[in-house]
């Protein structure tokens, strides 16, 4: 065994004696004595004889003897000038005592004769070849061989290099390199099954080091004159290809096929691809195949994009059936493959097809199933990485298109979504609908609703053996507000297929439970209010069957749609909803249905709204809703008139009873419509706040002032609706009502130090303003007061 | 010079997915002193974005926002000016600039500022002014049968304020602006 510090001893003295006799070879060389000079050489060569070192010593040596051999090198070229032939050099050569030293000096030798006229090319080679093989130990014969290689580089018919030779020349100088390969990796891989057995790992380790020696045959092939597509098919990858696969070694196996794919051009791997991937079953099961068929088809890939004119010849070769046959194989026979793996398998295949055939969307969906059939068939279980492999399978198209609606065409991938687990399910589908946000897409008809709604239905509703109830209450409100969003963006210029957008979404959103229904009825309702503002503005078909789209029946959806709010706790949301859906219904003139939804909305108010913070905002909103419709006849709205007013008048508190029943009196009053002014009833809801606001000034004095200026206010709001009917014309304001009031609020500020005085003195100002219009009539209207009742 | 950023009516997610992109390119954080919001946002995302922005915020109710807790009225001074900010449901009828011009005498405010019809107003009475920014999103409503996305940006200085609004009309951003000058009489006495 060879320990770190005995390593660097022996390295050490190998060096000295390295050094030693290269200075004798120097001398020797100067003083042209050819026999002194192959002597010290041999010497020197012998430290090369070593056991002592581990690979990586052993190179350092062996650069250092290199060097050297460059000067021997230098002399023999000299040599030959002065009319040496290789013959006598060979001869002197023989009396170098052990084998290594002598083939490194026949090698040597045989290199500056390949360019002469004494012997060809072709026999030098070959015997060089040969001989090395009396080196069977491993790593020397590595070594020599790699030194042959290097010697020899150079001085074979390369591209680029002076030396052309003929068609012959070529080929003697492939079949060189071919052979010398062989025999290297046959050495690279006996290291393998040297020494115990407990050492293998040290030994895979240390092959790792060497292993570019061996690759670095592939460079040489790939940069000879001559080997074009034709050869590489027929010669070159067969014979590469026969040693791979025979060697039967992992490490061996896995580097050099990787060795291929990079070094020779990606045209030539597109045109043998046959048989580049015919190979792939048959090496060891323990390679790992992924890595070599992914770093293929990422090779593949970038050579699609970067250049296009090639992108023919892909097709022309059927790359993708290919690929996919092959990876199918490969799966089917690695059966201990982990489900990450073959997903990964088919993440690059993915990818390859995305880049190369994008607009082949059958393809794209074929590879989506062979992964799921290959997932289904083998049962293989998901586990986390697995599952990390199949999100970033997923994405890969959305990155690619940036188009959700082209999704939604891969009839696959609902099924590759399965897999996920539940999480991972829900994160999927927020990103596909970020995906829709980010992009504007937008999604036209109910049949792709349908679709991209069974791809986010775990969004949508709760699963068996899944409950939602351990999720983070933020969390699932930004789930369900993307949902909400994600109803905008479901759209068609055709009122016809809205409508059945609309239904189909209600059907979807209705399966979600009592906690997602707040948040996604509401985008629904507008989202169908916006359609029904739209079909208004149309003609009515006047053969439009009973499915057809009209306001009446989405106003008829919506109001079952928003009673199951109203089973949902959600009373003071479906009041307001109930509310719109009336104003919409008004704009359409269909009374019936308008009045339907005032009803629910009071019923509602009575039964369900019991807050009275929340009472006096809904009861704003009716009466403002109210006061904005034009439909009624004057019984209906009468009745719902009379009940407002009466909500008004039962409030909690006083202070808001005196509000709410003063803001009721603009219900008897519209500004735009003449037969809705009724003046009178206007006066006497104003004086019936007015009642409200006395009891509120007889508590505040019976307790003393604690609460005394709400009731002052009070008084200056009802002044300045007093003046706004004033101004509307409302012949039934009169000064003494004015008057009456004037007093009340004197007396008051008199009192108590009212916050009121800002509006009282604002108040004061604008009436004071509106007295000095010149136009307008307004000072006429005025002239009913006196300002004198205020100082 | 101080900048106030005047909006609301966003009604996301109910009424939209979000803001147009050509508006939130617009805002940019660090540009805003002020922000004052008429309310109905609805969600806290929005509320968070509007942060972004510039820290200083001011939001009223509005109907259908999901935080109770927004006070229903507001009332700030920013230099020589008195703002009042209220959503404008609570004002019946709605939309009516009478009615409005009654609550900012009751606020007594220079500018009045507030939501509701999603309908861009700047109207000036005996009061003062009162401003609408309009629906930062162009949101569905019930009063307004044409709603353009709108927003409003406010350069306060001294006693002066000029009001830039931004309307997204057929794709494209269009601006408009109108002055106001205050006189030291219009202020009322505390």
């Amino acid at each position: 065994m060879i320990t770190g510090d005995d390593d660097e001893k022996w390295l050490a003295a190998a060096t000295a004696a390295v050094k030693q006799n290269a200075f004798y070879m120097q001398r020797a060389i100067d003083s042209n004595n050819l026999k002194d000079a192959l002597k010290f050489s041999a010497q020197m060569l012998s430290e090369l004889r070593t056991s002592k070192l581990s690979p990586h010593k052993y190179y350092e040596l062996y650069i250092r003897v290199f060097d050297e051999l460059r000067k021997l090198e230098m002399f023999f070229k000299e040599e030959t000038g002065r009319g040496c032939s290789i013959a006598e050099l060979y001869e002197l050569v023989q009396h170098a005592g052990n084998i290594l030293p002598r083939l490194y000096l026949l090698c040597t030798i045989g290199s500056v004769y390949i360019k002469s006229n004494d012997v060809t090319a072709k026999d030098i080679l070959k015997d060089l070849v040969e001989m090395c093989r009396a080196v069977q130990h491993p790593l020397r014969g590595l070594f020599l061989r790699s030194y042959l290689a290097q010697v020899t580089r150079d001085k074979l018919p390369s591209i680029g290099s002076e030396l052309e030779g003929d068609a012959d020349a070529h080929m003697d100088a492939l079949e060189f390199v071919l052979q010398n390969f062989t025999e290297m990796n046959k050495l690279w891989v006996r290291m393998q099954h040297q020494g115990p057995n407990r050492e293998k790992e040290k030994r895979e380790k240390e092959r790792n080091e060497l292993r570019d020696l061996v690759g670095k045959n592939f460079h040489v092939l790939s940069q000879l004159e001559g080997v074009d597509l034709g050869i590489y098919r027929d010669t070159v990858l067969p014979r590469i290809l026969e040693q791979v696969v025979n060697c039967k070694d992992e490490l061996a196996q896995c580097y050099l096929m990787d060795c291929i794919i990079q070094v020779f051009p990606d045209d030539f791997h597109l045109q043998t691809l046959d048989v580049l991937l015919g190979a792939c079953p048959q090496l060891q099961p323990s390679v790992d195949i992924k890595t070599v068929l992914s770093g293929l088809m990422e090779r593949l890939s970038n050579y699609a994009v970067s250049s296009v004119e090639a992108l023919p010849n892909f097709l022309q070769v059927d790359a993708f059936s290919k690929l996919n046959y092959a990876i199918g194989k490969v799966v089917e026979a690695q059966v201990d493959m982990p489900a990450s793996g073959s997903v990964t398998l088919y993440l690059f295949l993915l990818k390859f097809t995305l880049h190369v055939h994008a607009d082949r969307l059958d393809s794209v969906d074929q590879v989506l199933g062979s992964c799921v059939s290959q997932l289904s068939a083998t049962g293989k279980l998901c586990d986390d990485k697995a599952s990390k492999q199949i999100v970033a399978f997923l994405s890969a198209p959305l990155e690619k298109y940036n188009d959700v609606v082209t999704i939604l065409k891969l009839t696959n991938y609902p099924r590759v979504m399965e897999y996920l687990d539940h999480e991972r399910n829900k994160a999927m589908a927020i990103i596909l609908i970020q995906s829709i946000l980010k992009n504007n897409t937008h999604i036209a008809t109910a049949d792709e609703v349908d679709a991209l709604f069974e791809l986010i239905k775990r969004l949508i509703k709760d699963f068996d053996g899944t409950t939602d109830s351990e999720v983070d209450e933020e969390d699932f409100q930004e789930e369900q507000n993307s949902v909400a969003r994600l109803v905008h963006m479901l759209y068609n210029d055709d009122p016809e297929e809205m409508a059945k957008i609309i239904f189909r979404v209600k059907k979807h959103i209705l399966t979600g439970g009592p906690k997602r229904l707040p948040l996604t009825i509401p985008p629904l309702v507008f989202s169908a209010l916006k359609l029904i503002r739209r079909l208004r503005g149309g003609d009515e078909n006047p053969f439009g069957d009973d499915t057809s789209a009209t306001p009446k029946r989405i106003l008829q959806l919506l109001n079952e749609t928003i009673e199951v709010l109203s089973d949902v706790s959600a009373s003071e949301l479906a009041l307001r909803l109930y509310l719109q859906c009336a104003q919409a219904a008004n704009d359409c003139e269909l009374e019936t249905v308008a009045y339907e939804f005032f009803t629910k909305a009071y019923l509602l108010y009575e039964e369900e709204i019991s807050d009275s913070k929340a009472q006096v905002t809904a009861l704003r909103l009716i009466i403002g809703t109210l006061q904005r419709m034009r439909v009624f006849n004057v019984e209906n709205r009468d009745t719902l008139t009379h009940k407002a007013t009466g909500y008004s008048a039962r409030l909690l508190k006083k202070p808001d009873q005196c509000r709410a029943v003063y803001e009721c009196a603009h219900l008897f009053w519209a500004d735009n419509c003449e037969n809705l002014k009724d003046g009178e009833r206007v006066v006497l809801c104003l004086k019936r706040a007015q009642r409200i606001a006395d009891a509120v000034q007889q508590m505040a004095n019976a307790s003393r002032g604690t609460s005394g200026t709400g009731s002052v206010a009070l008084y200056v709001e009802l002044l300045n609706k007093y003046l706004y009917f004033l101004e509307k014309g409302n012949a039934q304001v009169t000064g003494d009502i004015i008057q009456s009031l004037a007093e009340l609020i004197k007396s008051d500020t008199k009192n108590v130090e009212s916050g009121a005085g800002s509006f009282i003195s604002s108040t004061l100002r604008y009436m004071e303003f509106q007295r000095q219009q010149q136009d307008g009539g307004m000072s006429e209207k005025y002239q009913k007061i006196k300002m004198e009742w205020f100082e | 010079m101080v900048l106030v950023l005047a909006l609301g009516d966003l009604h996301v997610p109910h009424r939209a997915a979000d803001l147009p992109p050509k508006f939130k390119s617009m805002l940019v954080p660090g540009k805003i002193q002020h922000i004052i919001c008429t309310g109905n946002l609805c969600i806290k995302e929005i509320h968070d974005y509007l942060k972004t922005i510039c820290p200083d915020l001011h939001i009223v109710r509005g109907e259908f926002d999901e935080d109770a807790r927004y006070p229903e009225n507001k009332t700030l001074t920013i230099g020589q000016f008195k703002l009042g900010l209220c959503h404008g449901h609570q004002v019946i009828p709605w939309g009516d600039l009478d009615s409005l011009a009654m609550l900012q005498r009751q606020l007594d405010v220079d500018i009045l500022v507030t939501g509701h019809t999603h309908q861009f107003t700047a109207y000036k009475h005996e009061g003062g002014v009162v401003i609408n920014p309009g629906s930062a999103t162009g949101a569905y409503s019930s009063i307004n049968q044409d709603v353009n996305p709108s927003f409003v940006l406010m350069d306060i200085d001294g006693l002066r304020v000029v009001v830039y609004v931004y309307e997204l009309i057929d794709g494209e951003v269009k601006v408009d602006k109108i002055d106001f000058k205050k006189t030291s009489t219009t202020n009322s006495a505390p």
